[in-house]
């Protein structure tokens, strides 16, 4: 039962994250943006489970609790959103969708 | 203890780079699943079995659950993979990585000064559970609001079009 | 009975009013009734006045009706003022008006906008009788451009035609010119004397200015410029000639009766203000001369028979500011009301004979007619003797007093004299080469003609062929107007004088006799004579008078506005557009529509964010 320095969890959380930003800025398939996308909201989760841990307090995983709560909803509407445009041009390149193009 | 947690690090690591560069979107969910139950044994090990469970129930298992139908109501499938690796070939790596490269650089620097050990004991489900249906009692309901507005929207939006004629 | 002038104007407006609420869903009926009956009313009460103004000895007689307005010293009444002058005026508009209405009852009967026709005049008869009886020069002013309106609405009363338009505008913004120089006079009068009531403003005037001196030049001077305008004299009278556009009836009542002789009306009401100019009066005079003149030679040249009466009636108004500017006041004003009878007779007649031939207007195209329209005959004959004053017609009269006063004037008199005479000898030429082509020779077209009949076409004529006949013995109650200025006296003049003015007209009747009446000149070989086609062409277009102020005014004017088209200060508004929209083109690059590309936006700014928490 080895103590984990802080730094080291938080540190964890950044690559992940950084990972996550790579994903949504590179993939054109939009299933994998989302999928980057959660990839990102579990980093954030990850840096609040290891500040709650480093204080010993439960309110870390609260908001872990509250970030998976948002991850669902997201995710749910989000995939409703892609079956729609899939209907609609027939493709899941998310570079079709540039009609708000100015 | 150490040890799972380095091992599980460096494992959702991995698979985190695996999801991001993967061009077949099955793969790319399992070694997402991979990632996310790695991230469950890091909570278990910073003393959050609460957390550790709820990621391995609904994030990896409900919520990718969930991917994996509507890839297949996509049809995505083997077809899709050349389609992917044309799409992630060429330079749009560059200037995503460069940029994720900085802000990771950053974060470095700034965590750098940040010190402590995260604490030995666990804390318990009781204190979470107190603690939730405590001061957070709020947050819990607009939760549940949220995902009642993000139930009904997804049932909205996945919709066949035309549908409420019949 | 003198209180009672209120009703004149009162009787024409309450036509107009009624007229117009109607919206002409009247039947021609009783509009014609009411149109008509309105001007009969007001004539009766103006006949009533006169005897009643006669009786007493009056020399003026002033009804307030209403305070306009009164700010800071400036308090115009709407007030009638009654004097000889205005008596004469009235008389003239309510009777000669009167005669025109029942005359257009008959005349506009086909048309269907018959009740607007009737609106208008009414409105017209108002916004004149105003015009006269106003005592201050506001509302005279206020008549003015009533009157103007409705000539301007009357002209292009057939607006279905754009020519009939054109020529409406045209009247309307030549006359503006004047106005303007007018408003401008009333001003001056204005600040310098302190009141506008024209009997004080006169007073004021003598009292103050002296003679020959600056200001009541200037004043006199803008007047005049409003006279010139309103009257159609020398530089302003192009637009008469276009005017007859209107229908016929109109042309009798505004464009020869009434209206265009408003300006001989201001002169004479301010002719103390002439007087202290005398400059100004002489160059009256000579306005006058050279538009009489000017307007005869183009008369002689047209062919068509309302525009030859135009220009006819452009040379009468010429004698009456003629008149004024030798100081024959009310040798003017008894010219005003001569002409104003035989012009509207020889009008009407025209329009009775235009009506007979389908609406020809060609007199080349008549021809022989004085068996199939006896009366228009008649009217063309006495009205034409009236018009170049045969001796005892009405014209003869009014002209030889001004010709007589013209003769009196030091030094310039003889000219002035002679120009008159010549004058008079073209006014014999073109009024009786009208009268030869129309009725004698052969007919050259509308065999079948047949005369218009009716009592309500036939009264009016017949009335008026008495007025231009005996006309000139109707004494006008002047004395008193004019008393104060050029004392009365006895003319004395030579009997070869007066021998020559009444010969021209003769000789010049002669002339048309020989070249239309009997064929023994031809009118063909005369205009084979070289140069002369070209000098036929100058005057036949008004001594190319619109041709002139095309090139000085109009052109330039459109030059400039299509100069400005794009207007000059918009270029820098334009410019602003220019660099927001620069500006815009810029930053919508931004914009791409690719979600990835916001992405990565909102990472750099979170990037460029942290850099700055972390180096601070």
């Amino acid at each position: 039962m080895g103590a984990i320095p802080v730094e080291h969890g938080l540190i964890l959380a950044g690559i992940l994250f950084s990972l996550g930003l790579i994903g949504v800025l590179t993939r054109r398939n939009i299933v994998f943006v989302l999928m980057s996308l959660e990839v990102m909201l579990n980093a954030c989760g990850l840096a609040f489970i290891v500040a709650g841990s480093r204080w010993e307090q439960a309110d870390g995983q609260i908001m872990f609790v509250l970030i998976l709560t948002l991850a669902a909803a997201e995710v749910a509407v989000g995939l409703g959103l892609i079956i729609q445009m899939y209907r609609r041009f027939q493709t899941v390149d998310i570079n079709v969708l540039s009609e708000l193009k100015g | 203890m150490m040890l799972l947690f380095y091992l599980a690090a460096f494992v959702a690591v991995i698979a985190t780079v695996c999801v991001i560069v993967q061009t077949n979107i099955v793969h790319a969910l399992i070694y997402l699943i991979l990632s996310l139950l790695a991230v469950a044994v890091i909570f278990y090990t910073l003393g959050a079995p609460l957390a550790a469970m709820l990621e391995a129930i609904v994030y990896a298992g409900a919520i990718m659950v969930l991917f994996l139908f509507v890839i297949m109501m996509l049809n995505l499938g083997q077809n899709t993979r050349e389609q992917e690796r044309a799409w992630l070939a060429g330079r749009g790596w560059i200037l995503p990585a460069l940029l994720a490269a900085v802000l990771l650089a950053q974060l470095l620097y700034v965590l750098s000064g940040v010190e402590g050990m995260s604490a030995p004991e666990q804390v318990g489900v009781m204190a979470v559970g107190a603690r939730l249906f405590g001061p957070y009692v709020l947050a819990v309901e607009l939760a549940s609001i949220l995902l009642l507005a993000g139930l009904i929207s997804a049932y909205h939006l996945a919709r066949k079009p035309g549908a409420e004629d019949e | 009975m003198l209180d009672l002038i209120w009703l004149l104007p009162t009787f024409p407006l309450l036509g107009f009013l009624i007229l117009a609420l109607a919206e002409g869903k009247l039947a021609k009926g009783p509009a014609g009734w009411i149109g008509a009956g309105s001007i009969g009313l007001s004539f009766v009460v103006a006949a009533l006045v006169a005897v009643s103004f006669l009786q007493s000895g009056l020399e003026s007689h002033t009804v307030p009706i209403w305070m306009w307005m009164s700010v800071a010293g400036f308090d115009p009444g709407i007030n009638l003022y009654l004097d000889g002058l205005s008596l004469v005026m009235i008389l003239v508009i309510t009777g000669v008006g009167f005669l025109i209405h029942v005359y257009s009852t008959g005349y506009m009967a086909d048309d269907p906008d018959f009740s607007r026709f009737f609106c208008y005049m009414n409105l017209f008869v108002f916004a004149m009788l105003l015009l006269v009886l106003g005592d201050n020069l506001l509302l005279l002013y206020l008549g003015w451009e009533g009157v103007g309106l409705c000539s301007y609405l009357l002209i292009g009363f057939w607006y279905d035609d754009p020519y009939n338009g054109y020529a409406a505008r045209k009247a309307f913004v030549v006359t503006r010119v004047g106005d303007t120089a007018m408003a401008i006079g009333l001003f001056l009068l204005f600040a310098q004397l302190g009141t506008l009531n024209i009997q004080d403003m006169l007073h004021a005037a003598e009292a103050e200015w002296a003679v020959g001196s600056a200001l009541p030049a200037i004043t006199a001077l803008l007047l005049l410029g409003g006279a010139v305008g309103k009257s159609a004299q020398l530089p302003l009278q192009t637009w008469l000639p276009d005017a007859m556009a209107g229908p016929t009836p109109i042309s009798a009542l505004i464009h020869a009766a009434t209206m265009v002789t408003a300006g001989v009306y201001l002169i004479a009401r301010t002719h103390t203000l002439f007087e202290l100019a005398p400059n100004v009066q002489l160059l009256v005079a000579w306005v006058g001369l050279i538009t009489l003149l000017m307007a005869g030679f183009t008369a002689m040249t047209q062919n068509d028979i309302k525009r030859i009466l135009a220009y006819s009636t452009v040379s009468q108004i010429g004698y009456m500011f003629l008149g004024l500017g030798v100081g024959a006041w009310s040798g003017a004003i008894f010219h005003l009301m001569t002409h104003a009878f035989f012009k509207a007779l020889l009008f009407l007649g025209a329009g009775a004979v235009i009506l007979s031939l389908h609406h020809e207007q060609d007199i080349f195209r008549m021809g022989a007619k004085r068996k199939q329209l006896p009366v228009g005959f008649l009217c063309f004959l006495i009205g034409g003797l009236a018009l170049t004053a045969f001796p005892y017609t009405s014209g003869y009269f009014s002209k030889d007093e001004i010709l007589i006063a013209a003769l009196e004037v030091e030094g310039q008199g003889l000219w002035l004299w002679l120009g008159g005479v010549i004058g008079a000898f073209f006014t014999g030429i073109y009024t009786f080469r009208l009268f030869f082509v129309v009725f004698f020779g052969e007919s050259r077209g509308h065999h079948d003609a047949k005369e218009v009949k009716g009592l309500n076409i036939a009264l009016p004529l017949f009335i008026l062929m008495a007025l231009s006949l005996f006309g000139g013995w109707i004494p006008v109650p002047l004395d008193a107007v004019f008393s104060h200025g050029a004392e009365h006296e006895e003319h004395h003049i030579s009997a070869f004088m007066h021998g020559v003015m009444i010969a021209l007209p003769l000789f010049g009747i002669a002339i048309s006799y020989l070249f239309y009446g009997s064929g023994i000149l031809s009118a063909e070989k005369l205009m084979s004579l070289p140069g002369s086609r070209a000098l036929h062409r100058f005057w036949n277009s008004g001594w190319g008078m619109d041709r002139l102020y095309d090139f000085l005014f109009v052109n330039p004017f459109l030059y400039l506005a299509r100069v400005n088209a794009k207007d000059i200060i918009d270029a820098f508004y334009d410019m602003l557009a220019a660099l927001s929209r620069a500006g815009h083109l810029l930053i919508v690059r931004t914009q791409t529509g690719y979600l990835r590309w916001y992405v990565l936006s909102m990472a750099a700014g979170l990037v460029a964010l942290i850099s700055v928490g972390v180096l601070l």
